[in-house]
């Protein structure tokens, strides 16, 4: 395991960076290293310890990190997600605008007002970590994450926001829901998202919910 | 093609092989079996490639029958095995006759018995790996849990049947590869956030196994940690085997099926070659840490991978 931590901070930059040390790992793999983690600001890169040293792999990544800033990023794809708000679909839109002394229609206008970064996607399959929030809707987590997360929920958390692909338990305020399936196991792209990608969130009603749902 | 019928399946049995490595980037985490050196042996016992798929059963194991021949060998926990009410010997290899029923019953010791079956058991691989992803419902078969009624499929792979011959791991093998209840772990990438005395408290407390502990995690109970100060943590990476130190102060070992990223500290992390043994503890088993550097974790997996690759591994 070796964290080269590129920037100890949140910011388009240090995103950037990561994307291009990602696509230089991916498009020239490293004997021995087995999975990458990108982040915010750091990747975890895991290796085989049999086949490979810490100080070889530091020394090989430390050229890489050197050479990176040459790697040319793709221009980002923007991916349109419908979401019916409020409701069962969104149990804490309320709670969110109250905080905020919104009414539940601007909180809506504000989350989708906004083109969003999906920094990376981690924690469950085709989890995306996007941002950044507007500050007028950056509400904490849940103190008691729920049981059980329906997939396809819009929540937030801080200053983030992501839908969540499958069915987990989860403690991000819940705004909304798609119908659109985040991950599909049986689609070539199995993940809707992809890190570097650009989203918007667009409202829709229960009725075109219904519709996108069975289509 | 020969199959498996499932007549019970225990408290918790999925198909695993060693895991998809290399999904990260898509928020996917390898699973794979929780002792994967168990596996690996059973698949060596009965002729397979190391990597072919077996049954991971769980602190009570199912009933099976086999409707015709079969080499399997059970390995990992003890889970009193018996084929056609005699009793089955862990680590060796074992004959199964025509419509002969294999048994297990709840666990001696350690918390996993692995079935492997010469051929494998073959699912619809999901990214090139056999493995059940129960969080997500992905891999294995049907990504989910076995049934009763299930029925699975043998593979043909290492050329189908052959003269069978009792193979059996040996005793001076198995002493060295015995699962480890002192878990040794080098320095967390949060390591130093943590207070001497905090770290002190770690590494001198008996922790013991949460109930609430699965493929996902280990959770621990003991002497809390106090909170680390080292700055703002921002979620990155994790590893297989990283000791995370939540609000609570009670450490989590993420495991097989863990999240990719997370934004908790980590103290330590649960060296390679000390892995395996976390697929072996139970709920209310006590375990303690001790602190290595990066040479003596890299030295020790080196020594348990030439052992497993070596003569001494395996009689007959």
């Amino acid at each position: 395991m070796a964290a080269p931590r590129l920037q100890s901070q949140i910011t388009t930059e240090s995103h950037e960076q990561v994307r291009r040390l990602l696509q230089l790992l991916q498009s020239e793999p490293i004997a021995g290293v087995r999975n990458l983690h990108p982040a915010y600001c750091s990747v975890l890169i895991k290796f085989d310890a049999t086949l490979l040293r810490h100080e070889e792999l530091q020394e090989t990544l430390l050229g890489c990190v050197e050479r990176m800033k040459k790697v040319a990023l793709p221009e980002p794809r923007l991916i349109e997600i419908p979401v019916c708000y409020g409701g069962d679909f969104g149990p804490d839109l309320k709670d969110v605008a109250e905080l905020h002394g919104l009414t539940p229609e601007s909180a809506i206008k504000l989350h989708t007002s906004t083109t969003y970064r999906v920094y990376f996607l981690g924690f469950a399959p085709g989890f995306a970590y996007l941002g950044e929030l507007p500050a007028a809707l950056v509400a904490p987590r849940l103190a008691t994450p729920r049981r059980s997360v329906r997939a396809g929920s819009v929540g937030i958390a801080g200053s983030q926001t992501g839908v969540y692909p499958i069915a987990t338990p989860g403690g991000w305020r819940l705004l909304g829901r798609t119908p659109v399936a985040m991950f599909r196991p049986d689609r070539a792209e199995m993940s809707l998202l992809a890190i570097g990608d650009r989203v918007r969130f667009v409202a829709i009603s229960r009725e075109q919910f219904a519709k996108l749902e069975n289509a | 093609m020969s199959l498996i019928e499932v007549r019970s399946p225990g408290l918790l049995t999925t198909v695993q092989d060693l895991g998809r490595e290399g999904f990260g980037p898509m928020g996917i985490s390898p699973s794979g079996a929780a002792d994967p050196v168990a596996l690996r042996i059973g698949n060596r016992l009965v002729g397979n490639s190391e990597s072919a798929a077996g049954l991971e059963m769980t602190l009570l194991g199912g009933t099976f029958v086999f409707p015709e021949r079969a080499e399997i060998a059970l390995t990992g926990a003890d889970f009193r095995a018996t084929l056609d009410n005699e009793r089955v010997d862990l680590w060796c290899s074992a004959e199964v006759r025509p419509g002969q029923t294999l048994r297990l019953e709840a666990t001696h010791a350690g918390a996993r018995c692995y079935l492997g079956v010469r051929g494998g058991i073959v699912v619809k691989l999901f990214l090139g790996s056999a493995s059940t992803h129960l969080l997500s419902g992905l891999g294995g078969f049907e990504g989910r849990a076995l049934r009763k009624g299930d029925v699975l499929k043998i593979g043909t792979a290492g050329g189908g049947f052959r003269t069978f011959r009792k193979r059996k791991v040996t005793v001076k093998a198995l002493e060295k590869l015995a699962p480890r209840k002192t878990l040794r772990v080098t320095a967390g990438p949060q390591g130093d956030w943590f207070s001497r005395a905090a770290q002190e408290v770690f590494y001198k407390t008996t922790y013991r196994v949460r109930e609430e502990s699965n493929r996902m995690g280990l959770r621990l109970e003991g002497a809390p940690i106090s909170a680390a100060s080292g700055g703002e943590m921002i979620s990155e990476g994790v590893s297989l085997g990283a000791v995370q130190i939540p609000a609570s102060g009670l450490p989590i070992i993420l495991f097989v099926e863990q999240q990719t990223t997370g934004g908790y500290p980590k103290i330590a992390n649960v060296i390679s070659a000390d892995l395996s043994s976390l697929g072996q503890l139970r709920p209310r088993d006590e375990i303690r840490f001790e602190l290595v550097d990066i040479a003596t974790a890299r030295a020790l997996l080196v020594e348990r991978e030439n052992l497993l690759a070596s003569r001494e591994l395996i009689l007959g």
